[in-house]
């Protein structure tokens, strides 16, 4: 008879392993955003398991709430054309396969030994909460990677808005320094003419 | 029982489907982008089992950087598939080659 836990734990994995599935090999970009929604809503079931529920709650509330938000605006803004993203899409799935198949049977492999097959643990962590755990560690130990993870995500900042930054075409703005530099020949032309004949406009090229 | 061993195939599974993804959708920068979040995942997963068979925060404190720096990550990708689009009209891969001279 296999544990409650356990049985969550299997449950949470296959959804999570057919929802990654699904990611790749959807058609359609916004199904495979939202599949991916769903695969990072498991894996924060499973760290709940792992008792890591701060960061389960960090993962649901910046991945599911911020980035797949972005990723979803961006796919439907892009006017995409489907069918040439998909050109020759299972060209490589026998040498992908292969390369696949290789790489999971040896990593199972290496978690298959002895090192790796811990028993399960029931009350190991300490009794206190995890939120308060990893902010004594961050604050204390970790303090400077921590500060270095602020300026990260300020260049992000910067640099996500200085790449998709377009000036209006409409704009009223001026440039103070151009303002300054005119001088009077560039705005008042002098004239002679007699008062009671009719001024001929001069062609568009000869005024400066 | 579910031991270390388990959470560590789970992660090794969604790797290799990750890895897998991008030999496939190698046409389409968006998802290319979706499979290294999902690769990203696959490497928490692991860093948070260790952290709990070992008895060690320290493996949840490089969890919490690592989804920093792939926040930052894909909002910089996505700001750079939006100005590609807005040049090449299109995501294609195949598209982006005007560098080769």
């Amino acid at each position: 008879m296999i544990e409650f836990k356990d049985f969550v734990f299997f449950v949470l994995s296959l959804v999570l392993i057919a929802s990654g599935l699904s990611v790749i090999t959807s058609r359609n970009p916004v199904t495979a955003a939202l599949s991916l929604v769903l695969a990072f809503f498991n894996a924060a079931g499973i760290w709940l398991l792992l008792q890591a529920e701060f960061l389960a709650i960090a993962l649901v509330l910046v991945y599911v709430g911020a980035v797949m938000v972005l990723f979803l605006f961006v796919v439907m803004m892009l006017d995409i054309n489907l069918d040439k993203l998909r050109e020759g899409f299972w060209d490589y799935l026998p040498m992908a396969g292969f390369i696949g198949i290789l790489m999971m049977v040896e990593m199972v492999m290496v978690f298959k030994t002895k090192q790796f097959n811990l028993p399960p643990l029931s009350e190991t962590l300490p009794n206190a909460s995890n939120t308060e755990l990893i902010g004594n560690t961050l604050y204390s130990d970790y303090v400077l990677p921590f500060e270095l993870a602020s300026v990260v995500l300020l260049i992000a900042i910067v640099s996500a808005i200085a790449l998709t930054l377009r000036d209006r075409k409409d704009s009223k703005k001026t440039n103070p320094a151009d303002q300054i530099a005119v001088k009077r020949k560039d705005r008042v032309r002098l004239v002679q003419m007699k008062s009671e004949e009719k001024y001929v406009k001069p062609k568009a090229k000869e005024r400066t | 029982m579910i031991g270390l061993s388990h959470y560590l195939i789970l992660a090794a599974i969604l790797f290799t489907i990750s890895v897998v993804g991008i030999f496939l959708n190698r046409k389409n920068i968006i998802i290319l982008l979706m499979s290294i979040e999902l690769m990203l995942l696959a490497v928490n997963i692991n860093f948070i089992a260790f952290s709990h068979y070992l008895n060690d925060i320290a493996g949840q404190i490089f969890v919490f950087f690592i989804l920093t720096v792939a926040a930052a990550e894909s909002a910089i990708g996505l700001a750079i598939i939006v100005l590609i689009f807005r040049n090449t009209r299109s995501i294609n891969v195949d598209d982006l080659n005007r560098l080769n001279g």
